[in-house]
Formats: structure tokens, C-alpha cells, sequence
């Protein structure tokens, strides 16, 4: 293992760039149109360079990570605020591992599908005020908004999300779960399209009633483990050893698991997704939905289960109706939605749905899928996000009834939106299929109702990928459609390594899964699961028994059996 | 018949030893990488291999079709006992008990798929090169149709059940990419959709079947799965029968799930060859065939089975009677046959190896008898409707002649190949023995007759007869690389089933994988010689009405029968009724529910503290005397509070 | 020395401040008045002082005056320029900070 402080090294990287980013000069300064974009292309290289030697750090930690050894690595804690026990305390396990790495992989994605979301190069700009454009279509005043500040909440953006996975000192965590309202608040606010200041303001409330109930958690949780007798203390791995009675689990556990719930979003808490992301800029709402959204299934995973053991199995029954519930209802929404963006963010919240389920089944199948779906869910979603938004550059409109024919005129765009979409409906071969099947046979040894509903939704994500991908792409060319540019090149290095990634990790997602089966089998041994153990096992196959992954297979079972 | 249930079976479900595959064998894999890298090639090569896309196109497939002859000749060599071989490439996912290899499994049921997928396959490839000369898209169409095999063939290949779901699910994607191939069409990019969504019904069951299978048995491996299957009961065997026939119904379009297979038809013909009779429709026959073990274990889902088969193989001849469309009457068709597949392997082990049989066959006759229509259709400007066609024979000899020993074989005349598998399956349906078995049998034989009618029908109105042309159709023979595929499968239809079933080779060769049925009843039975005789009468009633008399151009106003036929027995409108106004109604309802329940929920609390905040602010009139009296009032009042605590 | 008497005049001159505060609309007399109720204080605390015998009611009595200054400084040029810009010392009619 490596001594280099990797956690800091990445967390800080994109913040420094974030700096450099704030001290360019701005495009408002005075100078003629191609000096001011002379400046924003600096910008915007500045934030792609710093976005890419984050990911470049990434791989190299990921790298030194070592799957067998510590639950957590590369820690570091430093006293902060000595009198409240507070440190800055970072420390990844594989689950948080591998989200760190996939927001370092959608970031320099984002930044350059999003080169030119705050400032449409001018001929586009002026289609936008043709009449033909759509209700949707961007105010030509947004072109006056700070490409500069843009850039610079992303990679401010991306500091506090790899910070909050990285946490393992609750009050940072909390900190930076609140503090990463505030660029996104501005992403969209400022920088979104239609409605966006009500949507903007609803994702903050929303967010902040989460953040209010988890501080009074929080808080409560402190004051507990000063009871103890010894200081009190925010470092996580102090905290699951707090003896707390089972009425108090349970409200605290609830004060966490709204957050989160919140956040993620759980059905009936989700209202605020697709009003978000259909008002955020496509790179904007990959961040949200990919991102950001993340780190309330994180939280459930992560916090919710290792602090509240007793109360997560009690509230189990519950959380699974509403995850349930939730797959098939925003399933069935998503079908009949008329926007694109919109759409998408409710075929998210179903997916968010099968996370919620494989967290909370209780399996190691069951978490490790809904581990994997995380990191899958940002690909597919972010890259399906990322060329609908190529999509609507082209033509202003995010409505699905503007479009018609788009295969004919542009094939290549077509076809990655097709994978991209076929990853949201879980094809076999692509790495989100993986996730889902593992959620629900891991769900399925241990509630086989709810996994049988929410096997309904294989059902029902084709109807919505596909009825959207033949009202966009199929069918005659429609008028506004005509001579529509394929992807350029800048777009195909955005969505290509996501595209390559999902069908990479659906084919081979071993490597992935080796990292997170110990933190997963960590977790379960935290809350005391075992994994069903089946009635009548069969032999495995003969030729399994020499290959290498699966002795780390062995050995889990063998360890899972132990306590 | 209970008997086949106490001995037979036993003998498969004991599941044979899988060894490791040694030598060439170990080098199975390549079978599935070659079509694999010629879609990889052609679709991501862009416009660069448009020029040697059709060669990669065809090359791909044919190299498989080698790599599985030298595949079968290894086995060939091996004793009966050890011919199921595993061959292990590398561990998919490993996650707890969860335990998937990415593995082949090459034994005797694998390889004839194998061989029939990528044989009958490379033959269609061949042909599509030219029926797909003028299109633009040839290269792209090449690419799917190397996915199309590829996926087949880890459907076929594979040793678990969720690599066979892998392939189920890229079958299920080739189809939608090549059904809506000319996606310009609406009514093509409609029928791709439905055929997809129509098949994820069934993946959905097959996907709930192999969650029980590892809740059950803590594995998804056939032999895993096989080896446990008797101590898990009869009702997990009846839930999982149940549960794969679903997805064996939406993959093999029977009934009820058979309403996209005649939209399919919107696909280039070769499209429509190669789904009916090398790939797709023939993969639920697979799963059950492969699932034996687990069927042989449940009366009741075998029941069902039977019953899907039969009510399917006369749906689909119904339907095939009432069509003008050469492609849609032959659809109709599949339909039935793979019907009599279903209904075979729904016997158990008295039928597994006539589903296997009668499978193989048909995909040569099934084969040719598209490739014909295809070479009818590219010569008649894309005219399917067959009164349009007529007197063709003289025009296009080799098709006609091809296609006429396909009809030979396909209403199962001897010595052609559908005499030798329809046949035994009608009397595995009559030697079930009830009234089961007699329902099950005369319905097949029922079927046969139908068959022979409407067959004749087709071969009549297209080959017969008066020119009824489109004026500007000018028809000739197609080219050799049309025609060579068509005799090369006419060979087939017309003698593979004598060589697979004569001397029980196939019987023998299939047995040690789905158990063999009883020993056959000689050559000719009062059961066969009664199903001639049908097949007679349907064939002379066919040539009564269409060959002897003038076929109208447009079709005649009809009854309540043949009005139901011409509308697939009304399949879609069910289906409208049933699934789609109500899932639209409750679409619409969910959306309004979310804008205006939950969204509406919390709008109404936001609009709440909004206004009580706003009625609050009145309060601050910016009068500085009445601020002053409030903070008067209020200093009185918190004085008066601390007194009366005090005290 | 009878304390009671002193308080009663203070709670006397509190009161008659605080009337005056309230009804009062020219913002020179309610300055006044405020003026009257601290120095009504003022006057509480030094008797309170005087009767405990101790130092601190003094001391704040100090301090009351000293922010009163102040406070009589800024207010009377807040006043002075109100004065100027509407040819007014009503605070009625100052009344733009409202909902």
C-alpha cells in the first residue's frame, strides 16, 4: 500500500483547478468577441486538464488499492476542531472506491459535452430565436452567463462529492452533503433552461429539509457518544460502536434515511428529480443524476445500515414497498412523459428504486449489485443524459415530439443513444445488466415478492427506452430534423469512453466486483446478515473450481459463514 | 404416460458428467467470436467496409459453421457417455454464493443447434448478399446479422442458464434491429418495438425462473441446477416449467404470446428466414428441450406445454389459411410447426428428440420455402400480396422448384423430411394415452391437414396459374447467389429427415442428453397413414379452390372465419383491450397522479407556508409607533410570564 | 430616604415615556420621550443600587448615558436628514419599510 495521501491528492486536485479556473480572466472583461473567446476556450481547456489529471490520479489510486487487504485505505485523520471531536478524517473502502472513480470518469465527460452549454456558438445561438424553435429552447441571454464560473462550480463540484465519499468523519460528511447544494443550486439556477429558478429553489428545499433532519441526527448521535463516558467523537469508525437503545436507532436512523431518501430520490421524495434535471444543461443533470444522486444511496448504504443495524432491519419491510413501489410507479411515469430530460430522470428514479432494494435486502448479492448499479447507473444514465443533450443542442428542444427520423441523418448519434438506452433497459452484455440481476436475485433469496414486482419493470424500461427511441430516432425524417449534424468529434471523446465502459463492465465486470465484495461483506457483517443459504444446493460447474475469482468467491462464503 | 416418468427421465435429469473439454474442442469459443468480431467490424467500421462488409458478412458465420463441424467431428469421437463438454473461457460474476462462469457447454443438443444455426445461417447470408445488392445499408444489415448468430449461438452454447439469458436477451436485440432495419417505415420501427417488448415479457419470467433456480439451488449451472432438481420438489419444478415456458412462449411466438411474429415480417426477408428457421423462434424449443430435467419432473408444467403447443400449431395454420402475404402465410406457418416443436417437447421424453428433429428439418425447409418467397419478392418489386403473383414457375424454375420441395417437406409427403419427424410427434401426441392424448393427437394431425392447405395454397397462388402481375413487374430467375443457398437447402428438406431418423441415428446420437423416447412403430402406422390421408385432402381442397379456379386480384369479401384469420384471430385486438388501453389509461393516470398527487402535495405545502408567510407580513406596516407598541406588548407579556413562573 | 418613592417616580416617568412614544408623531418628541424612559431607568438603577448598596446599578447608569449619547448622536442625524429630504418630522409619514 502506498503512503501518498491519494484521498487528498484527488479530493484537492479539482479544487485547485476550480481556483486556477476563478482566477482567469473573464470573458465579461472588455475585448472584442474573439478575444473573450480566446478566454473561454482557456477555460475551458483548464477545466478539461484538471478534470483529466483528477481521473489520471484516480486510476493510479485505484490501482494501489489493494481488494484484500484493510476495509479501509488510504487513511488519514487530523484533529480539526479538537473540543467537538471533529477531524478531517478520509478513508475509502471498495464501495466508495469505485464511486470516487466513476464521478472522476463523468467529469471530463461532462466538461466536454457541456463546451458549449453556456456559450452556443453563434449560428447555433441564433437558431435558437428562429420561430421554429421549441418552448424549451435557450434564451439567447444565456450566452451572456460566466463561462468561467460555470466550469469552475463543476470542479468545485466534483472536490465535495469525492470528499463526501472519501469522508469517514460524519461532520465533514455533513458538511460537504450541504456544501454541494450550493454549485449545483447555481448549475442550475443560473445556468438551466426553462423553469429554472422554481426548479432550482425546490431541489435546495428539498434538499435542505434532508440536511436539516440529518443535522438534528447528527447532533443526537454526538450527544450520544459523549454519554458514553469518553469525549465525544464524529469519526465514523467511533460511531458504529456507540451503544444507542432501539427507540433512539430508530428515530436517528429515520433522521439519516430521509436524507438520503431525499436525495437519491425514493419514491413519494422524488418530485424534485425530473423538474431539476429537465431544467439543468444535460451536463448539469448527469452530475445531479449521476453524481450527486449517488451519494443518498451511499449514505443509505454507508451510514444508515453500519450506525443503525437494528433499525435498518426493522424498517426493512417498509423501505422495500417503497423501493418497490417506486421502480414500477416512475416506470410507468416515464412512459407516459413527453420530454426527453423528463424521462430520463424518471426512468433514474426507478433505477434508484433497485438500488434502494438491493441495499436493503440484506445480500451480499443483493448490496454488491446495488454497488455496481451506482457506478453502472452514472455511465448509462450520464451518457443517455449527454446525447439527448447532444440531441437537443442540435435542435432546441428537449420535447420527444419534435423529433423524428434522426437515425436516417445521423447514424452514429442514433446508434450510441440506442446502447446508451439499451443499458437503461439492462441488456445483457451491458454492465448495467449485470447490477440489475444481481439486486434482484439477491433481493429474490430474501423477499421474493419484491423482487418478482419489481421484475415487472424489465417490462415496462422497454416500453419507455424504446417507445422514445422510435418516436426520436425512427420513422421518416421529419422537417426540423433534416440536415442535422452527426456527433463531432468533441462529442464522440465525451460519450465514446462511457459507451466503451458499459459494455467493457458488462462483459468483464469481475475486476469491479473484487473490489467491492470485502466492503460489502464488511457491511453485512455490520449489520448482522447472512446470506440465505439455498435448500438444496447443487455442485458448481467443474471447470469453476481452478479459476482464481473464484477463491475470492470461496473465501466470502466461508467468512460469511463464520459469525 | 406416467411409464416415461419413472425411467427416462431419471437417466437425464442424473445429468452426465460434464468434463473439461481437451484438444480442438477447447477452442469452441472462436464459433461465437467470429460472427461476434464481423458485427464489431462491420458496425463500428463505418463507411470504410461498406465496400467488403457483405464478404466479412458472409465469411464470419461460415468460419463458425467450420469451427462447429470440426467441433462435432471431435465428438463424433468420443463414447456417448462423454460427449457433453465444458469449455470455460473465464468467470463472468462471482459475488457470494453467486457464482456465473462465462462457459460453453459443447454436447450432443448444443452441437445440432450449433450446426444448424451457423450452416443454415451462412446460407441465408449468402442469399442476403443478393437480395440486399441494392440497398444501401447492406454492411450495416451484415453487422446485425453476424449479432443475430452470435447471440444465437451463446444462447445455444452456453453452460448456465444466465449466459443463456445473455444470449436470449442479444437475440431478442438482433431481432429488434433487424425487424426495424428499414426503421424509416413506421409500421417496421412499430413491429421491432413490439417484438422486443413482446420478448421481454417472456424475459422476465425466465429471469424470475433463474432467481428461483439460485434461491433454490445456490447455482444457475445446468449440471448444478440438473444434478438438485428432483430434491427440490414437484411445486419448484412446476414454478420453474411455468416460469420458462412464459419466456419460451415470447421467444417461439405461441400463444399467448404470438402477436409480434407476423408484425416481424416487416424485416428484410432474409431477416424473416433467419428468425424463423436458424435462430430466434427456435431458441424456446431450446429452452425446454435443455430444461428436461425440470420439466420431466412436473406433470403439470409439461401439461401446459402440450397445450401451448397444440393450441399454438393450429392457431398459427388457421391464420396461415386466411393470408394473401406470402411472408405473413408463411409467419402463420412458423407459428404452427414450432407449435408441433412445443407440443413434442411437452411430452417429455417421449418427445424431446422429434422437437429436435422436427426443429432441425424445418429449418432447412422453413429456410428455403423464405428464401423462395425472398427471391419472389425481390423480383416482383416488393410485391408480397400473392394475388398479385401466378404463373411464376415458368419464369423463375429453380425457386419454384425449390420451393416446391420445401411444400413437399413441410406438409410432410414421404419420403421428404417432415414425413419423418411430424409423423412421430403425432403419435408421441396419441401414445400420451387419455383424453389428453387424443385431444393432443387429433389436434396435430388436424394441424397437418390444415398445413397441407395452406401450403398448397401458397405454392399454388404464387407459382400457378394466370399472371396476375403488377403491370410493371418484369420478373426473371435470380442470380446463382440467390439460387445456390435455395438448393443447398431444398437438398436438405428434402433429405435430412430420412437421414436423421432412419436407423434412429438422431434418436441415438440425442439420447444421452433428453432421454429417448420408445422404440419406434415401424415406418408406417394407422396413426401416419390417417395424417396422410388428411394431408391429402387439405392438399386436393387447397387445389379445388386455388388451382383449378381464377384467383380474384383483390381479396373477396369472407365470413366470420376467414375475416378472424386475416385479422391473426383477432391476437392484437386482445392485446389492445387488455394491455395497452389499460396501460396507456394507467400511464396517463400516473402522470397526472405524480403532477398533481405527490408534485401536487407538495407544492400545496410550499404554497401554505408561502402564503401564511405572506398573510404574516402585514404584520410590519412601517408604522414606527405600532412597532413600538408591539415591542411594549411583548416586553409587558415576557415580564408577566417571568412574574407568574416566578411565583 | 423612602426608595419606593424613587422607583414609583421612575416607573412615573417610564410610563409617561412610553405614552409618549406611542402616541406622539413628531419624531423630535418621541425622541424626548425615549430620552425620559432611560433616564427613568437610569434613575431605577441608582435607586436599587443605592438600596443594595452596591456599585453595579451605578455603573450601568453610566453606561446607559454613554449609549444614549450615541444614540442621540446618529438618531438626531438620521432625524436631520429625514427632515430635509421631506420637509417632515412625522414618523408616520416615514413608513417605506414595510411588507
Amino acid at each position: 500500500m502506498s503512503s501518498l495521501p491519494w484521498l487528498t491528492i484527488v479530493g484537492v486536485t479539482p479544487l485547485v483547478g476550480s481556483l486556477v479556473i476563478a482566477l482567469l480572466p473573464s470573458s465579461s472583461a472588455p475585448g472584442s468577441d474573439a478575444a473573450r473567446r480566446r478566454r473561454d476556450l482557456l477555460v475551458k481547456r483548464t477545466a478539461l486538464g484538471f478534470s483529466l489529471l483528477t481521473l489520471v490520479l484516480t486510476i493510479a489510486m485505484v490501482v494501489s488499492f489493494s481488494p484484500g487487504g484493510p476495509d479501509y485505505q488510504f487513511t488519514q485523520v487530523y484533529s480539526w476542531i479538537p473540543r467537538f471531536g471533529i477531524h478531517y478524517a478520509v478513508g475509502v473502502d471498495g464501495i466508495a472506491l469505485v464511486l470516487i472513480a466513476m464521478t472522476a470518469v463523468l467529469t471530463p465527460a461532462v466538461v466536454l459535452a457541456s463546451w458549449h452549454d453556456v456559450d452556443p456558438p453563434p449560428e447555433v445561438a441564433a437558431t435558437a430565436d428562429t420561430p421554429g424553435s421549441g418552448p424549451k429552447a435557450v434564451p439567447a441571454r444565456a450566452r451572456r452567463r460566466s463561462v468561467k464560473a460555470y466550469f469552475a462550480w463543476m470542479l468545485l463540484l466534483e472536490t465535495m462529492v469525492i470528499g463526501i465519499f472519501a469522508a469517514t468523519d460524519l461532520f465533514l460528511f455533513y458538511v460537504l452533503f450541504e456544501a454541494m447544494l450550493i454549485p449545483m443550486y447555481f448549475m442550475i439556477g443560473s445556468y438551466g433552461v426553462g423553469r429554472r429558478q422554481y426548479a432550482a429553489v425546490k431541489f435546495l428545499l428539498y434538499s435542505l429539509l434532508g440536511g436539516l433532519l440529518m443535522l438534528a441526527a447528527v447532533i443526537a448521535l454526538y450527544v450520544y457518544s459523549a454519554r458514553a463516558g469518553h469525549p465525544g467523537t464524529f469519526l465514523f469508525s467511533q460511531l458504529t460502536h456507540v451503544a444507542l437503545s432501539p427507540g433512539a436507532q430508530k428515530w436517528l436512523f429515520l433522521g439519516f434515511f430521509i436524507a438520503f431518501a431525499i436525495k437519491a430520490p425514493v419514491w413519494p421524495f422524488h418530485t424534485w428529480l425530473p423538474d431539476a434535471a429537465a431544467a439543468a444543461q444535460p451536463g448539469a443533470a448527469v452530475l445531479l443524476v449521476g453524481v450527486l444522486d449517488k451519494v443518498g444511496t451511499f449514505g443509505m448504504l454507508r451510514y444508515c445500515l453500519e450506525l443503525f443495524p437494528s433499525a435498518s432491519r426493522y424498517f426493512t419491510p417498509l423501505i422495500l414497498v417503497l423501493a418497490v413501489v417506486g421502480v414500477l410507479y416512475a416506470a410507468i411515469v416515464a412512459i407516459g412523459q413527453t420530454d426527453m430530460k423528463r424521462l430520463i430522470a424518471y426512468t433514474s428514479v426507478s433505477h434508484f428504486g433497485l438500488i434502494t432494494m438491493g441495499i436493503f435486502a440484506l445480500t451480499s448479492q443483493g448490496q454488491v449489485g446495488a454497488t455496481l448499479y451506482m457506478v453502472n447507473h452514472g455511465f448509462a444514465t450520464g451518457a443517455l443524459f449527454l446525447i439527448a443533450g447532444f440531441l437537443i443542442a442540435r435542435r432546441r428542444s428537449s420535447l420527444i415530439a419534435d423529433y423524428g427520423g434522426v437515425q436516417k441523418v445521423a447514424p452514429v448519434l442514433a446508434g450510441l443513444f440506442l446502447i446508451a438506452g439499451l443499458a437503461g433497459l439492462s441488456l445483457p452484455g451491458l454492465s448495467t445488466f449485470v447490477s440489475e440481476f444481481l439486486v434482484l436475485v439477491g433481493t429474490f433469496t430474501r423477499y421474493r415478492a419484491a423482487a418478482i414486482a419489481a421484475t415487472v419493470a424489465v417490462v415496462l424500461s422497454a416500453i419507455y427506452i424504446l417507445w422514445m427511441y422510435q418516436r426520436t430516432m425512427h420513422g421518416p425524417v421529419r422537417k426540423p430534423v433534416e440536415g442535422m449534424p452527426d456527433l463531432k468529434a468533441r462529442e464522440l471523446w465525451a460519450v465514446g469512453p462511457l459507451i466503451a465502459l458499459i459494455i467493457a463492465l458488462g462483459v468483464y465486470p469481475q475486476p469491479l466486483l473484487n473490489i467491492i465484495n470485502p466492503a460489502v461483506q464488511h457491511t453485512l457483517t455490520q449489520v448482522h446478515a447472512i446470506d440465505p443459504v439455498p435448500p438444496h444446493p447443487g455442485q458448481k460447474s467443474v471447470t469453476s473450481v481452478a479459476d482464481p475469482g473464484r477463491i475470492v468467491g470461496g473465501k466470502l462464503t466461508k467468512k460469511e459463514l463464520a459469525p | 404416460m406416467t411409464g416415461t416418468l419413472a425411467g427416462l427421465p431419471m437417466r437425464a435429469a442424473s445429468a452426465l458428467p460434464t468434463l473439461a473439454a481437451v484438444g480442438v474442442q477447447r477452442t469452441a469459443w472462436l464459433m461465437l467470436v467470429f460472427p461476434l468480431a464481423g458485427a464489431l467490424v462491420l458496425l463500428l467500421g463505418g463507411r470504410r467496409t461498406n465496400r467488403f462488409g457483405h464478404v466479412v458478412g458472409v465469411a464470419m458465420p461460415f468460419a463458425s459453421f467450420v469451427v462447429a463441424v470440426i467441433t462435432f467431428v471431435a465428438m463424433l469421437g468420443y463414447p456417448a457417455s462423454q460427449r457433453a463438454r465444458d469449455v470455460h473461457m473465464f468467470t463472468w460474476i462471482s459475488v457470494g454464493g453467486f457464482h456465473v462462469d462465462a462457459g460453453l457447454l459443447v454436447d450432443q443438443l448444443s452441437i445440432s443447434f450449433a450446426l444448424l444455426i451457423t450452416g443454415v445461417g451462412s446460407l441465408i447470408h449468402l442469399f442476403a448478399v443478393g437480395y440486399m445488392s441494392h440497398d444501401p445499408d447492406r454492411r450495416r444489415f451484415f453487422g446485425y446479422m453476424n449479432l443475430f448468430v452470435a447471440a444465437m449461438l451463446l444462447l445455444v452454447l452456453a453452460d448456465n442458464y444466465l449466459l443463456m439469458y445473455a444470449g436470449w436477451e442479444g437475440v431478442g436485440l438482433a431481432s429488434y434491429l433487424l425487424i426495424g432495419f428499414w426503421q424509416y417505415k413506421p409500421s417496421a420501427a412499430a413491429a421491432a418495438k413490439k417484438a422486443f417488448v413482446v420478448n421481454r415479457v417472456g424475459v422476465a419470467g425466465f429471469s424470475v425462473a433463474i432467481m428461483l433456480m439460485f434461491a433454490t439451488f445456490g447455482t444457475v449451472t445446468y449440471t448444478g441446477v440438473f444434478g438438485q432438481a428432483s430434491s427440490a420438489g414437484r411445486g419448484t419444478a412446476t414454478a420453474l416449467g411455468l416460469l420458462l415456458l412464459l419466456g419460451a412462449c415470447a421467444k417461439s411466438a405461441q400463444v399467448p404470446l404470438q402477436s409480434w411474429l407476423l408484425d416481424a415480417m416487416e424485416g428484410p426477408t432474409p431477416v424473416s428466414a433467419l428468425i424463423h428457421a436458424a435462430t430466434m423462434v427456435t431458441a424456446g424449443v431450446y429452452l425446454i428441450v435443455r430444461s428436461a430435467p425440470i420439466f420431466n419432473l412436473s406433470m403439470t408444467a409439461r401439461l401446459a406445454v402440450t397445450v401451448v403447443g397444440a393450441v399454438t400449431l393450429l392457431f398459427g395454420a388457421i391464420i396461415g389459411c386466411a393470408k394473401d402475404d406470402i411472408k405473413k402465410a408463411l409467419a402463420g406457418s412458423t407459428m404452427s410447426q414450432i407449435g408441433y416443436m412445443v407440443l413434442a417437447a411437452g411430452l417429455g421424453p417421449a418427445g424431446y428428440v422429434f422437437a429436435i428433429a422436427h426443429l432441425i428439418v424445418h429449418g432447412f425447409f422453413k429456410a428455403g420455402l423464405f428464401l423462395g418467397a425472398g427471391a419472389v419478392k425481390h423480383e416482383m418489386n416488393d410485391e408480397v400480396d400473392m394475388r398479385r403473383f401466378g404463373g411464376l414457375r415458368v419464369v423463375m424454375p429453380i425457386t419454384a422448384a425449390t420451393f416446391t420441395i420445401g411444400w413437399l417437406a413441410i406438409i410432410g409427403v414421404w419420403p421428404f423430411s417432415g414425413f419423418f419427424t411430424k409423423d412421430p410427434i403425432i403419435a408421441a401426441a396419441f401414445a400420451k394415452g387419455g383424453i389428453s392424448g387424443a385431444l393432443l393427437g387429433s389436434a396435430a394431425m388436424i394441424g397437418a391437414g390444415i398445413t397441407a392447405f395452406y401450403m398448397t395454397r401458397v405454392l399454388l397462388m404464387t407459382f400457378t396459374g394466370h399472371r396476375r402481375w403488377e403491370p410493371d413487374a418484369h420478373p426473371h430467375e435470380v442470380p446463382p447467389v440467390m439460387t445456390s443457398p435455395m438448393i443447398v437447402l431444398a437438398i436438405g428438406a428434402a433429405g435430412a429427415g430420412a437421414f436423421l431418423m432412419l436407423g434412429n441415428r438422431f434418436v441415438d446420437f440425442l439420447s444421452p442428453v433428453t432421454g429417448a423416447p420408445p422404440a419406434s412403430r415401424g415406418l408406417i402406422t394407422p396413426v401416419s397413414g390417417a395424417t396422410l390421408a388428411l394431408v391429402v385432402l387439405g392438399a386436393v381442397i387447397a387445389w379445388a379452390m386455388y388451382g383449378r379456379r381464377e384467383i380474384p386480384v383483390t381479396a373477396p369479401a369472407a365470413r366470420f372465419p376467414v375475416v378472424a384469420a386475416r385479422k391473426d384471430l383477432y391476437g392484437d385486438a386482445v392485446n389492445e383491450a387488455v394491455f395497452m388501453r389499460p396501460g396507456q389509461w394507467l400511464t396517463r393516470l400516473s402522470v397526472y397522479f405524480d403532477n398533481r398527487g405527490v408534485d401536487g402535495l407538495v407544492n400545496t405545502l410550499a404554497a401554505t407556508v408561502g402564503g401564511s408567510s405572506g398573510r404574516l407580513r402585514r404584520v410590519q406596516t412601517g408604522f414606527v409607533r405600532s412597532y413600538a407598541l408591539s415591542m411594549l406588548v411583548g416586553a409587558v407579556l415576557l415580564v408577566g410570564v417571568l412574574l407568574l413562573v416566578r411565583i | 430616604m423612602i426608595p419606593g418613592d424613587y422607583v414609583a417616580l421612575a416607573v412615573i416617568l417610564f410610563v409617561i415615556g412610553a405614552v409618549g412614544v406611542l402616541i406622539r408623531r413628531n419624531a423630535m418628541v418621541i425622541f424626548m420621550c425615549i430620552e425620559l424612559m432611560l433616564n427613568a431607568v437610569n434613575l431605577a438603577f441608582v435607586a436599587f443600587a443605592r438600596l443594595h448598596g452596591t456599585i453595579d446599578g451605578q455603573v450601568i447608569a453610566f453606561f446607559v448615558m454613554v449609549v444614549a449619547a450615541a444614540e442621540v448622536v446618529v438618531g438626531l442625524a438620521i432625524l436631520m436628514a429625514i427632515f430635509r429630504s421631506r420637509r417632515s418630522a412625522s414618523v408616520d409619514d416615514a413608513n417605506l419599510l414595510k411588507y
